[in-house]
């Protein structure tokens, strides 16, 4: 019998650590010049450094350097007056010096923090999230595996290998472990990645679009009795490829814990992959036997002392945070608490704020977004940024609106059309000829006539039964083809009945 | 030659093809070369010849062919590093010293054997067999770089390339009584210069002459972009210092625990007779002691290999170079193992394992962690050194050339070659190795060693060039005038 | 006492990828013994107050700015390749984990 959520919290707390790789959107590679365009042909970025030709040697990128101290200083880290990089030594065939050039015990950044806000019964609480380093690497290249069933590792005759990522330039951000979290672990540990992912998006340092890797998450988890000190033992998980999947990752493995201890079997120090189609983990590497990568200063770079006039320059390029940003926002715009959690849940945000900055009345973007648009898109099963729409679609609809060119009613319709490929707004109602019915005469006729056909129901309006004017109104409506302003209806329609 | 170039009284292919001829006539039993790049080189002789006849000006060096040890990246051309695991590999790519070569159109005959991967000092751990000392052929020309030495020794090629990580220039100079010269560590691009031991390693120019030398010393070194490592500053004037030697009140000074004690009698007498005729020439000879320098043997013998398991990890067969095993389905993992166990010779292996063992975790600290503490203090002891001196001296090696197959047997005894050499190359600073003369005792050449600080190697120079006039003078002939005919014409 | 045991060496071996002979882990091993003892030396000079050095000069932040210089091109990349297929180049199947 699988336990419950609440059975594992109620006996178990949970200890966190977080570790994320970001890949720098530089222009060139880490430690040689070669590009770093996505998607090219094979081995057509690559050159004698970062196939690790006999004889090649790194130089360090100096973009790379300066994106890694500002995502240093975003998240409240020192930036280390002495850093070098060291050589961590193992064998795989996606890595072609046999050692990655990375950091060891001298990091470029120490000790920061990210607080990051989550919805607890008790209402909205802050944790801290401490950050105990970030540190420079290099991305290895990717294999295909060729021959098995399912194109992965396991029973493929022989793999491919294309080494056009092999040297981009990543940055590592390690946490310290985060105790105290208790039964909201996965919500701190998705809030946490969201917003480590927005202050990186805000840098402008890199992509970090998680589904293609230029953001990746390995959640470490592990559970020890409730008020007990020792920790217990951690599993890595990796795999984990969207902000949902962390939070299912955490709190899947909080429950297959607290199955083993329960059993009073022991939980194995070890990697595991994330499964999205079960929100489970499979076992990988086993961690026990864990390679010594033998960590030694690099002989052929140099060390780094970045002096206090260029962190001070770089400190001073720093955008407003993320969590300022929100705030101001939501000051600006009058968003009650509960709005604005919506939106930040719903990763609408920037996209609302899009749509404001080309006119929009920040009320009525976010309801188109948060409303109808959202709809359409849980109907669809994909989230709203896959949709076809843009801000500027939605900026234009709601002009319309505004100026009276269209209903909410006929809005919702261009919306329809825009989302399913007919194009943008203008074309949409063109094609489709929507135009809102202006013009009173032709709203006094449709009126006229309904009030004709239904006579009893008029009669029920004259004499004061006014929400029998709903179903006149819908006649009209339907006789307009929909396309009159149904508030102006009703209007003419009181007052032609005597009760305006 | 140069001159003779430059006046036209011989062409750039002629003399190339005199060598050429000279390599087919001796190299069967010298085995200097790994391979002769008879097209590659007449192509490089001949465009030299057309620029000279269009007037255009030229380096002093331009048309001169020379000898390039195998372990430098040329373009196209096989580079094996002396090992079984680069057989056939042609880099897609040109080492920095190379392009600079190519720059000063110097002509570039051939590669030349090595000790593996540059772990050696007698070429005797070359996987595709020996070379042999032109002075004596069932002797050792010296390692790693014995290819390099042996060629200028046998007339094959006037100017050559080595490299040097613990007196692999400086020692087969010795032994073959020729001049070698280490840059200061950073004096030298190191891109295309497949790693040994990345701190240690340094390319330089070999010789017959000290101004050959030197001439060929500007021609390859200077500021590199592609080498973090290199020197960001001008190439020290080493031929004008060579074309000076006056030495007249310069500080000498002789490292007490290198001054020959226990080395071998006629290594002994060449070096004191060399100091006399130094301190004729106006030098003031003075004695400093660099106590720590008994450690530098050790402290070396665990870096060099931890560096080196790490460089030599890439050649996994995945990439390039030898692969075996590929078959009924073997693994990646069997594949790696299998082409590094038959692709790598014995000595190299032994490096590995060492060098493995000094970095793992537990006894980094104890091995790794403390031989280079023992670096800082070798550093201190020079400095301290060189308060007192301009520059410091040496016999370059404890004996004279030892007989293939002596010392193989013996790590140990191999290693010791080195001691003198090695503390150059911990503390980074520049070292040169000149003939000072002959043994009397087995009538083999004796090397000389000089020392200068970092980014001062015109002071090697100087004094090298000193050296050199003085036992000319001495001798009324060159020490190479010695040299036992081989083959064909000298 | 400084010395490696046989299967100390085989740990080795497998680390740096090497296999071995049971000839050669045994021999290597006993050579190791007198080559341990000789370079175990560093101790005796390497004391706390010793900074090591991992640089033999004071080189300091050496970078090269953020642009792109010419690749290879994938057939001088793949030129020295023991196999290749669709300009990749063809490894036998790796048994390890996806790093």
């Amino acid at each position: 019998m699988s336990l419950t959520y609440e059975d594992v919290i109620a006996k178990y707390e949970p200890v966190l650590g977080l570790e994320v790789h970001v890949e720098l959107n530089t222009n060139s590679k880490m430690f040689c010049g070669c590009s770093t365009i996505f998607g090219a042909e094979p081995n057509t970025q690559t050159c004698p450094v970062c196939l690790a030709l006999p004889g090649a040697l790194p130089v360090v990128n100096e973009k790379a350097i300066e994106s890694t101290i500002k995502i240093g200083l975003a998240l409240n880290c020192s930036i280390a007056p002495f850093s070098r990089f060291a050589r961590k030594n193992y064998f795989y065939p996606d890595m072609p010096k046999n050692f990655q050039i990375s950091q060891y015990d001298e990091p470029i950044c120490v000790n920061g923090y990210v607080d990051v806000e989550i919805e607890t019964d008790e209402g909205p609480k802050k944790f801290r999230v401490e950050v105990e380093r970030v540190h420079m690497e290099e991305d290895t290249g990717k294999s295909l595996h060729v021959g098995g069933a399912t194109g992965r590792i396991h029973g493929a005759e022989y793999s491919l290998l294309d080494y056009n990522r092999a040297g981009i330039p990543l940055v590592e951000i390690v946490t310290k472990i985060v105790p105290g979290t208790g039964k909201y672990a996965p919500e701190v540990a998705k809030a946490y990645v969201a917003e480590l992912r927005d202050i990186l998006r805000s840098l402008g340092v890199s992509d970090v679009k998680m589904e293609q890797g230029s953001l990746r998450c390995d959640a470490n988890v592990s559970l020890r009795l409730i008020g007990a000190e020792k920790l217990g033992t951690r599993s890595e998980t990796k795999n984990v490829n969207s902000l949902r999947s962390v939070e299912r990752a955490v709190r899947g493995e909080m429950i297959r814990h607290a199955e083993l201890l329960n059993k009073g079997e022991r939980v194995v120090q070890e990697t595991r992959h994330f499964q999205e189609e079960s929100g489970l983990t499979r076992s990988g590497r086993s961690k026990e036997q864990a390679e010594d990568y033998r960590y030694f200063p690099e002989p052929d770079l140099v060390p780094v002392e970045p002096d206090a006039k260029w962190i001070e320059e770089l400190r001073a390029q720093l955008p407003e945070r993320p969590s300022v940003h929100r705030k101001r926002l939501q000051e600006e715009w009058s968003v009650p608490d509960k709005e604005m959690a919506a939106m930040i849940n719903a990763d609408l945000l920037d996209t609302v704020e899009a749509t404001v900055i080309l006119g929009s009345d920040p009320t009525k973007a976010r309801s188109w977004w948060l409303g109808e648009i959202s709809r359409i898109a849980n109907e669809q099963n994909i989230s709203v940024k896959e949709l076809a729409i843009t801000p500027t679609d939605v900026a234009e609809i709601v002009a319309l609106v505004a100026k009276g060119e269209l209903t909410d009613k006929l809005a919702r319709q261009v919306v329809e059309g825009v989302i399913a490929g007919e194009g943008k707004p203008a074309a949409v109602i063109s094609a489709r000829g929507i135009k809102v019915v202006n013009d009173d005469s032709a709203l006094m006729a449709a009126i006229e006539k309904a009030c004709a056909e239904q006579p009893e129901t008029a009669e029920k309006v004259r004499n004061g039964h006014l929400p029998a004017a709903g179903a006149l109104i819908g006649a009209i409506m339907k006789e307009t083809k929909g396309q009159a302003d149904a508030a102006r209806v009703r209007e003419l329609l009181l007052s032609f009945l005597g009760q305006a | 030659m140069a001159s003779a170039l430059a006046k036209g009284e011989i062409t750039s292919v002629a003399l190339t093809q005199l060598h050429l001829n000279r390599i087919a006539s001796v190299d069967r039993d010298v085995h200097a070369f790994l391979h002769i790049d008879t097209e590659g080189a007449l192509a490089q002789a001949s465009a030299v010849d057309a620029k000279r006849a269009k007037g255009e000006k030229l380096s002093p060096l331009a048309g001169i062919p020379l000898a390039l040890k195998d372990v430098l990246a040329q373009k196209g051309v096989p580079t094996t590093c002396g090992s079984k695991i680069l057989e056939g590999w042609r880099p897609p790519y040109d080492s920095t010293v190379v392009a600079n070569l190519k720059k000063n159109d110097i002509v570039i005959l051939g590669k030349t054997n090595m000790d593996e991967f540059a772990m050696g000092s007698s070429t005797e751990n070359s996987a595709y067999g020996p070379t042999h000392n032109p002075w004596d052929l069932s002797r050792i020309p010296g390692g790693s770089g014995g290819g390099s030495a042996a060629s200028l020794a046998a007339f094959e090629a006037p100017l050559a390339i080595g490299t040097d990580t613990g007196g692999s220039i400086r020692q087969p100079a010795a032994v073959t009584g020729t001049v070698g010269v280490k840059p200061t560590y950073g004096g030298v691009s190191r891109y295309g210069l497949v790693a040994f031991s990345s701190s240690l390693d340094q390319a330089g120019p070999c010789a017959r002459t000290v101004l050959d030398t030197a001439l060929l010393h500007e021609a390859i070194a200077g500021h590199d972009p592609r080498d973090a490592t290199s020197i960001n500053a001008p190439v020290p004037q080493v031929v004008a210092a060579a074309k000076s030697g006056d030495v007249k009140g310069m500080k000498i000074g002789v490292v007490k625990e290198l001054n020959g004690d226990g080395y071998q009698p006629g290594v002994r007498a060449r070096f004191e007779e060399s100091l006399e005729l130094l301190a004729k020439a106006g030098a003031e000879i003075v004695e400093v002691s660099c106590p720590n320098f008994e450690y530098a043997l050790a402290a070396y013998y665990l870096i060099a290999p931890s560096e080196c398991s790490s460089n030599l990890a890439r050649f996994d067969a995945m990439r390039y170079g030898l692969r075996v095993g590929d078959i009924n389905g073997a693994s990646a993992e069997e594949v790696m193992n299998l082409t590094r166990e038959v692709g790598f010779g014995r000595e190299v292996k032994r490096r590995i394992i060492l060098g493995t063992y000094a970095l793992s975790s537990g006894y980094y600290d104890a091995y790794y962690g403390s031989a280079q503490k023992v670096r800082t203090l070798i550093t201190q002891d020079f400095t301290t050194a060189f308060a007192k001196a301009d520059v410091l001296v040496s016999p370059t090696c404890p004996t004279t050339a030892f007989k293939i197959g002596e010392k193989s047997n013996d790590p140990l005894a191999m290693y010791l070659n080195d001691i003198a050499t090695i503390p150059v190359n911990m503390a980074g600073i520049g070292g040169m190795s000149l003939p000072s003369g002959i043994a009397d005792e087995d009538g083999l050449p004796v090397g000389f060693q000089i020392m200068s600080p970092v980014m001062k190697d015109e002071r090697m120079y100087l004094v090298g060039a000193a050296l050199e006039a003085a036992l000319l003078s001495k001798w009324g002939a060159p020490i190479l005038s010695k040299v036992p005919a081989l083959g064909g014409l000298a | 006492m400084s010395s490696l045991s046989r299967d100390e060496v085989a740990n080795l071996a497998r680390l740096a990828r090497i296999q071995m002979s049971e000839e050669e882990l045994v021999s290597l091993a006993s050579e190791f013994t007198v080559i341990l003892e000789a370079v175990a030396r560093v101790q005796e000079v390497a004391s706390a107050d010793v900074v090591p050095t991992s640089h033999p000069l004071p080189l300091r932040n050496v970078f090269r700015p953020d642009v792109t210089t010419p690749s290879l091109t994938p057939e001088e990349a793949l030129s020295g390749a023991p196999a290749s297929e669709e300009q990749r180049f063809r490894v036998p199947q790796i048994l390890g984990e996806e790093a």
